[in-house]
Formats: structure tokens, C-alpha cells, sequence
């Protein structure tokens, strides 16, 4: 699959239109199979993302949780070989419709990155990139300020809107990157590891605004910190690799309340991550 | 204007909008415009061969492969043959290889070998960068009236001293190979630094360190480990160093003397086939500029073979010293 | 470590000196000359006058100027988008396709291909064609040798934007074609520009392309379909002539066009990193 599909005429969305999921779910991701190329990836992982709540998607390294959160706003769209079966559906529409434009999916669906990555532009033209991009009309610095206030951000930098993004600290980066994703109003925002690259300080505040921002958006991330997961997320998934096949395939082992998996896991290669026995 | 599958979330003052129909057309010309200009290098490259190859054609029918081993250039009894001026490329340039290819290697090991401090290797670095900026019609200029008369004396005296060596046979009048062969050099000379450079800092450094570890002094290291290490690179660089000489044109129609002759001595002057073209094209007729056409269809193909093959050895060598199979 | 050793290693380095500092010696020569003979006839005439015939005193090479920075000119418009547009699809848009592996090894040849021949070239694809040599024809022949500086720098410049940040722009939504306009082409301008501007420097220097494309004249510039001057050809007439006074002439016109070339290149690396 390639990142160039271009929209369909107009055809009935209706006709792939999902087998109406339960109303409080956002994002309906049901993978079979993700393939890089021979290589399988991901198997067997229906995540269901609930409105509202932040889904933490924890797990070993190589399990597979990055790939199927980027698998959620067709961000892997853009590696060679990558191949999706089964669905993901979002609004009444599978992503992975022939018709569908993975550009389009990016719109609603934003995303903040492992590693801070602003624009080497300035702070203002960062928040307005996204304004601009969907030809917004209306008061561009009002919704500038409003992202940068939900960032926590704006006391920070009111002063001083011009200076280039790359000038922040590693922190103030990362917010205004969630900022910058967050001016466009998307529906759902995924964040794939949004902490690893920042301080301790850095992260509370990320993690603080995570909380804060979950009442308007529903948050997709992906963690490699427990604590961070029992910290902020909702509802987790714990996604294992399962080497039997010769490769590393990633899968979801189960999913449910985070107070539930951390103190009562069901399956037994879960309580022995959380105890720390491998990762 | 495009549909967009998530019409749903489209309430009234929602800043999230699909690209409209503008975007997408944009987007798609824009790609291929892009393509185009990527396939336009290769329609140049063709087209080159095409026309050249085209221009040069009623000659090559003409005059065949004889064109290639005989001597003669008369315009008057259309009688063309091009092998002292092949002669003379393939001699002129070799000669400014081994020149060029020396002083060259030296100062790309004297500046990437921490020979320097910083500041001096800066200054080193930028007139070697500066030399390169040079224009041929300048050092041109320049050999004609600071090299020809600062050698003059000392091929002279060669030629009078050792004249039974053919190098020495004849002596300098004026333009001829040597200064032509010393100018060449001294273009090549940048070109060949960068690329041998190149190579030499592609070296990994734990490489160089096991050779310290084993008590090799700085030009052991040098020579018997940073340099054989390296060789693939610094060999692409004579190469490409080679195919540079090969096409200089403007110093050395200025400088070789453009004759006819075939001599292994460095004081003749002599033709190739770069100044040829440079000093008969402009006034010849119909029927020379077909013979000049094939010669510069040779040229053509000799420089592309020896690019070719340089740029070959170059990727060849980088892939393996990077460890990619 | 045995004491021969050591002497060889000194002796060595003591020879490497000597070569470098022997190849820095053309450099100091070639500038000396240009500064003692160009500068002793630097004046404004030369910048406002014509050349001078055989026997003439005087003159200068303002034509030649002219007709340098205007086929320059011609060059860039004909060579930078074409060659940008092609560094765009190598780097971002098919890096690893057919035509992009192609077309960048023919640029890599491209580098080495003797400038003669794009004056060969241009005169058999568009001189004979027009029927004159032309200002025009210079200028796309300059413009074919420096194509591949441009194409190669600038996809060198486009690969240095970080992935992350165009991912960022993905993620937000952009189609590839904003993706390069918003985000790659200006993070990567100042790369870009180093590529352009050497590319012009280089092609300020070239004489061989222009000997049989735009030929040369004695008079000022009047329409881009005539023979024209620059300052390269005119170092090239003027040095094999008899007469001192052309001979000064070139040395001044030498001058002038080495430092032309020389602030082009100086912007080139004011603008992006230094290369080599």
C-alpha cells in the first residue's frame, strides 16, 4: 500500500461502513495482520479506543504497540511494504477503505511524536501551521493563544511568539508540538511516547496536561514507562511478542481498566511484565 | 471538491477541513512536474549522445574506424584522423595524473590526518577550495606568462644536457606539454584532495586506533592501514581526477601548442582533443565540423567510460566500508 | 620505538609539508599576477567601455560583463528549477525508484562531463536550429553544466531536514506537495541556495561552453538572439594577441572574473556549511 491513494469519487461510504461498534468508542481497531514487506509485525490486535479516556498501549520493546497506534492515523503508510489486514474504523468509515485518503485520516486524527519535532519556524507559525494547512478564516491569533494556553505553554512564550521553535527546551518543545496538534481541534490525538526524550520535570507536565486535555479529545499512548500508564491512562492494553513463529511478532495479551491489569492481570506473561521480570 | 468519509465531524465551525480539490490538484502536478525534471536528466543525457552521436554520424561513415589510427588533419583534401590527438589526451593527462595524483593524495592525508591544528587546516583547506575556483581561461592566462617563461630555462638545459632521453628530445619553444601537463595538474589537484579525503575520513576511527595499538608510528598508520583501507576511494578519485584531465579544454588550447605530433618528449608541444575542438571549431566549414563531431563523439564516450567506471569503484567502496554487503 | 623509525616518520611529515606548501604556491602566483597586472589597468573605463581593436590603446570589457551576468542569468532560470524540481523527486517523492537511481547516476556523470562538449551539444541542438550564435545559447549550455551541481546539492540539502519533521507535517495532514513546500524547501533553503550559488560560480568561470554558443562580440548587448560577450572569451582572445595592450586587458578581465567567482563562492559558503 503506498501513501498515494488519492480520494474516491463520491462513492457510498455506507456500503464498508463498520459493523456498528459500541457508541463510546472512537477509534475501532481491529488488526489481523500488519506485514513490513515477508516480515509480520502485528497480529491478532482489536483495540478498541474509547471516547474520552486516555488508552495506554504498554509492552516489551518489538511488541508491536508503536506500529499499530501509527497503524491508527495510516502514518505507516509512508514505510515500504507496509500491509494492514483487517479493519480500522473511525466515524462510521474504515481507514483502510480504497476511497479513503490516509492525508484526510491525519487531519482528524493528530499525532505527537516520540521525539519533539517542530518546525524551524516560529513558535506563532508552529500552532498556525495546521490553521493554515485547513484554511481556517477566522481569528488567527485567538486560536493560536487557545492552543498554546491548552499546551500549557502560553505564559511561557507569550513574550516572545516570533522566535523560532527550535530556540524551546526539549519540554516546551514536546508541548508545543501537543500545541501545534492540538490548534486544529482533531478528534482523536495519538501520542507515541510522548515523554521518552524529556526530564522527569518535563514529563509531570506533559503528563499533566495529558490529564487535562482528555475531557476534549480521546488520547491513544503509547508508553514504555509503567508508571506512566498507571499515571494517566484509562484503559491499557498490554501487547507481547511472540517469537514461536521465528519472528517478532508483536500481539495484544489483553486489555482492560488499568487498576485492573496492574492488580489483577488474567494472563500470566502480564503479571510478569508488571513485576518487572522482563521488558 | 473531493468527498470527504468523515462528513460526520464537518459542524458548522470545526476547524478540521479535508484538502479541497485546489490541494489535490496542486498535489498531483506538482508531482509530476517533479518526475518530469527527473527524467528530463536522463532525456538530457540521452539527447547528448543523440545529437552528438547524430552530428558525428556522416563522418563516422565516411572516414570508419580509420578515422581513430591515422594521422592526417587536412581540410582541404578531407582527410581526417585524430590519433596524435588521442595521443596527446591520453599522454597529457596521464602525465598530469601522476603529478596532480601525488600532490593531491599528500595534502588530502596532510589535512585529514591531524597533522594540523585547526585553524592552519582551515587556511589549507580554503586554498585548496580557492584553487579549484579558479577559471580555466585564468590559469590559461597564467601559464602562458609565468609557467612557459619560469620552466623555459630548465627544459632547455634538460634538452641540451640529457637530450638523448626521449623525454628530453625536443626542446620548449613555447607552448607545449610540460607547462600544459603542470597547469593540468594543478586543476586536478583539488579534485582529486576532496574525493581522496572523502575516503580517508570514511575510514572508521577504531581502525586507525588498533594500528596506534600496535605501535605503528603516525605514517606507518598512514601508510600501511589508513591508506590500503582507503584505496578503493583514493583509486575512484584518480579516476574521476583522470576524466577531469581528460575534458579540460580552455588551459590547455591556451598552453599545449596545438600540433599535430606525436613525441614521448615533454617539451613538443601537442593537441587533444578538447583543444581541438576549442581552437578549429569556431572557423571550420561543413565538412571539418563533421570530422570534428566525431572526435567530439569520442571524447564523449572516453570520458563517460572512465566517469563510469570511477563513480562505480566510488559507490562500490562506500557501501562496503559503511558495511552495507 | 627504534630510532630509524622515528627519523623516517619525521622525514615524512617534513615531505609532506613541503607538498602542501608547494601546491598552495600556483594559488599565491596566480593571485599575485591578478593583483599587480589586472590591477594595475583596474578603472572605471573598463567597466563603461568596448574592447579595443588590434592597434587601439585604451578600451575596456563592459559588453563583456554584461553579457556574462545576462547568460549567467539565463543559466539560473533555465538550470534552477529544473533542478530543483528533480532534487525534489530524488529526496523526497521516489528516492529509491528506476528513475531516481537513474537520474542520479547520470547526474554523477553529469559532474565530470567536459564542458566542451555541452558547447558541442548546444551548438548542434539549438544554434544550428536558430541559425545564429546567441546569448541564449550560451546561456542553456552554462546551464547544462551546472545541472548536476544543483541537482546533488540540493537533494543533499533536502535529506538533511530531518525525518521527524517531516513527519510532523504528515501527521498533521499535509499532501506530500505541502509536506515539501511548507516545511522541506525552507528548512532546507540555506543547503539549497549553497548549491545554486556554486553552480552559478562555476558557470561564471566557463569558457568552453560559450566559445561556439554565444561566440563573442565587440559591441554592447542589444537582443539575447546575437553573439555575445563575456569576460572569459575575452581573456581567451586577448591572451594569444600581440599587442600589450589586450594583453593588460585580459589580465584586468581575469581579475574581475576571479573575483566575481570567488564572492559567488563566498556567499555559497556564508549561506550554508563549508563543504570539502
Amino acid at each position: 500500500m503506498t501513501a498515494t491513494q488519492t480520494i474516491g469519487s463520491a462513492a457510498s461510504p455506507k456500503g464498508a461502513a463498520a459493523p456498528s461498534p459500541a457508541a463510546d468508542v472512537a477509534i475501532d481497531c481491529r488488526v489481523e495482520k500488519i506485514f513490513y514487506g515477508n516480515f509480520l509485525a502485528v497480529r491478532d490486535s482489536h483495540v478498541p479506543v474509547q471516547k474520552g479516556k486516555i488508552t495506554g498501549f504498554i509492552g516489551p520493546s518489538g511488541c508491536g504497540k508503536s506500529t499499530v497506534l501509527r497503524s491508527l492515523n495510516r502514518m505507516n503508510d509512508m514505510i515500504t511494504g507496509f500491509k494492514l489486514e483487517g479493519h480500522v474504523h473511525f466515524m462510521g468509515q474504515d481507514l483502510y477503505a480504497s476511497y479513503v485518503d490516509p492525508v484526510v485520516v491525519r487531519r482528524y486524527i493528530g499525532m505527537v511524536f516520540q521525539q519533539p519535532n517542530p518546525f524551524s519556524m516560529s513558535i506563532y507559525d508552529n500552532v498556525a501551521f495546521g490553521l493554515r494547512l485547513n484554511r481556517f478564516k477566522g481569528n488567527l491569533d485567538d486560536k493560536v493563544e487557545h492552543a498554546l494556553r491548552r499546551a500549557a505553554l502560553w505564559d511561557e512564550v507569550k513574550d516572545k511568539l516570533k522566535a523560532s521553535g527550535l530556540s524551546l527546551s526539549g519540554g516546551q518543545q514536546q508541548r508545543l508540538c501537543i500545541a501545534r496538534a492540538v490548534a486544529t481541534e482533531p478528534t482523536v490525538l495519538l501520542m507515541d511516547e510522548p515523554c521518552s526524550a524529556l526530564d522527569p520535570i518535563a514529563t509531570r507536565r506533559v503528563e499533566q496536561l495529558m490529564l487535562e486535555l482528555k475531557d476534549d479529545y480521546t488520547i491513544a499512548l503509547v508508553t514504555h514507562n509503567m508508571q506512566q500508564a498507571t499515571r494517566v491512562a484509562d484503559i491499557t492494553a498490554f501487547f507481547g511478542v511472540d517469537i514461536s513463529q521465528g519472528g517478532r511478532t508483536g500481539y495484544l495479551v489483553e486489555m482492560g481498566e488499568t487498576k485492573q491489569i496492574f492488580e489483577e492481570p488474567r494472563e500470566q506473561l502480564t503479571k510478569q511484565y508488571i513485576r518487572g521480570e522482563f521488558s | 471538491m473531493a468527498s470527504n468519509p468523515f462528513s460526520a465531524a464537518a459542524v458548522a465551525g470545526a476547524i478540521t477541513q479535508p484538502p479541497t480539490g485546489r490541494d489535490y490538484l496542486v498535489d498531483r502536478s506538482f508531482r509530476s512536474l517533479a518526475l518530469v525534471g527527473a527524467v528530463l536528466i536522463i532525456a538530457l543525457m540521452a539527447y547528448i549522445l543523440y545529437e552528438i552521436g547524430g552530428q558525428a554520424w556522416p563522418a563516422i561513415s565516411k572516414y570508419h574506424i580509420d578515422f581513430l589510427t591515422t594521422s592526417a588533419w587536412n581540410v582541404q583534401d578531407g582527410v581526417f584522423g585524430i590519433l596524435p590527438v588521442i595521443w596527446g589526451t591520453l599522454y597529457s593527462s596521464l602525465l598530469a595524473l601522476l603529478i596532480g595524483g601525488f600532490f593531491g593524495l599528500t595534502v588530502a592525508i596532510f589535512l585529514s590526518q591531524d597533522f594540523l591544528p585547526p585553524r592552519l587546516a582551515f587556511v589549507f583547506r580554503t586554498i585548496i577550495e580557492m584553487l579549484a575556483a579558479i577559471p580555466s581561461v585564468v590559469f590559461g592566462l597564467w601559464g602562458i606568462f609565468v609557467v612557459i617563461p619560469a620552466i623555459r630555462p630548465v627544459a632547455n638545459w634538460l634538452h641540451e644536457s640529457f637530450g638523448w632521453i626521449p623525454f628530453f628530445s625536443t626542446s620548449l619553444s613555447g607552448p607545449g606539454l610540460a607547462p600544459a601537463t603542470i597547469v593540468l595538474a594543478i586543476m586536478i589537484l583539488p579534485t582529486v584532495a576532496a574525493i581522496s579525503q572523502d575516503a580517508l575520513n570514511l575510514v572508521p576511527y577504531r581502525t586507525k586506533e588498533a594500528a596506534y595499538g600496535m605501535g605503528a608510528t603516525r605514517w606507518e598508520a598512514i601508510l600501511k592501514v589508513m591508506v590500503p583501507t582507503a584505496a578503493g576511494g583514493i583509486f575512484s578519485a584518480m579516476v574521476l581526477g583522470f576524466g577531469r584531465a581528460l575534458g579540460e579544454t580552455m588551459a590547455l588550447a591556451m598552453l599545449i601548442g596545438n600540433s599535430n605530433t606525436i613525441s614521448l618528449s615533454l617539451f613538443s608541444p601537442a593537441k587533444t582533443l578538447a583543444s581541438l575542438l576549442a581552437s578549429n571549431f569556431p572557423e571550420a566549414g561543413p565538412i571539418e565540423v563533421e570530422a570534428l563531431m566525431y572526435a567530439a563523439l569520442v571524447l564523449l564516450l572516453i570520458t563517460l567510460i572512465v566517469n563510469i567506471a570511477g563513480i562505480g569503484i566510488l559507490q562500490v567502496t562506500q557501501r562496503r566500508i559503511s558495511g552495507k554487503s | 620505538m627504534s630510532e630509524a623509525r622515528a627519523l623516517q616518520s619525521s622525514l615524512l611529515t617534513v615531505g609532506a609539508w613541503v607538498v602542501a606548501i608547494l601546491a598552495s604556491i600556483p594559488l599565491f602566483s596566480v593571485l599575485y599576477m591578478l593583483v599587480f597586472k589586472g590591477g594595475a589597468r583596474l578603472a572605471p573605463a573598463l567597466f563603461l567601455e568596448l574592447p579595443p581593436a588590434g592597434f587601439e590603446t585604451g578600451g575596456g570589457f563592459g559588453n563583456a560583463i554584461v553579457g556574462t551576468l545576462v547568460m549567467l542569468l539565463i543559466a539560473a532560470a533555465v538550470c534552477i528549477p529544473i533542478g530543483v524540481l528533480s532534487a525534489i523527486y530524488l529526496a523526497e517523492l521516489n528516492p529509491d525508484g528506476k528513475v531516481a537511481k537513474w537520474s542520479r547516476f547520470l547526474a554523477k556523470v553529469l559532474t565530470g562531463f567536459p564542458s566542451i562538449l555541452a558547447g558541442v551539444f548546444i551548438y548542434a541542438a539549438l544554434v544550428l536550429a536558430m541559425g545564429t550564435y546567441s546569448a541564449i545559447a550560451g546561456g542553456i549550455a552554462l546551464a547544462v553544466g551546472m545541472l548536476a551541481t544543483v541537482v546533488l546539492t540540493a537533494e543533499e540539502a533536502m535529506k538533511t531536514v530531518p525525518r521527524k519533521m517531516k513527519d510532523a507535517a504528515l501527521g498533521m495532514g499535509c499532501t506530500r506537495t505541502q509536506m515539501i513546500i511548507k516545511v522541506v524547501l525552507p528548512t532546507g533553503l540555506p543547503g539549497i541556495l549553497t548549491g545554486v550559488i556554486l553552480g552559478i560560480a562555476r558557470a561564471a568561470g566557463e569558457s568552453a561552453p560559450l566559445l561556439f554558443t554565444a561566440l563573442f562580440s565587440n559591441y554592447w548587448l542589444s537582443s539575447l538572439r546575437e553573439p555575445t560577450a563575456s569576460l572569459s572569451i575575452l581573456i581567451f582572445n586577448f591572451s594569444s594577441m600581440p599587442f600589450e595592450n589586450q594583453i593588460e586587458l585580459a589580465w584586468a578581465a581575469s581579475l574581475v572574473l576571479v573575483m566575481m567567482v570567488l564572492v559567488f563562492n563566498l556567499l555559497s559558503r556564508l549561506i550554508g556549511r563549508p563543504k570539502i
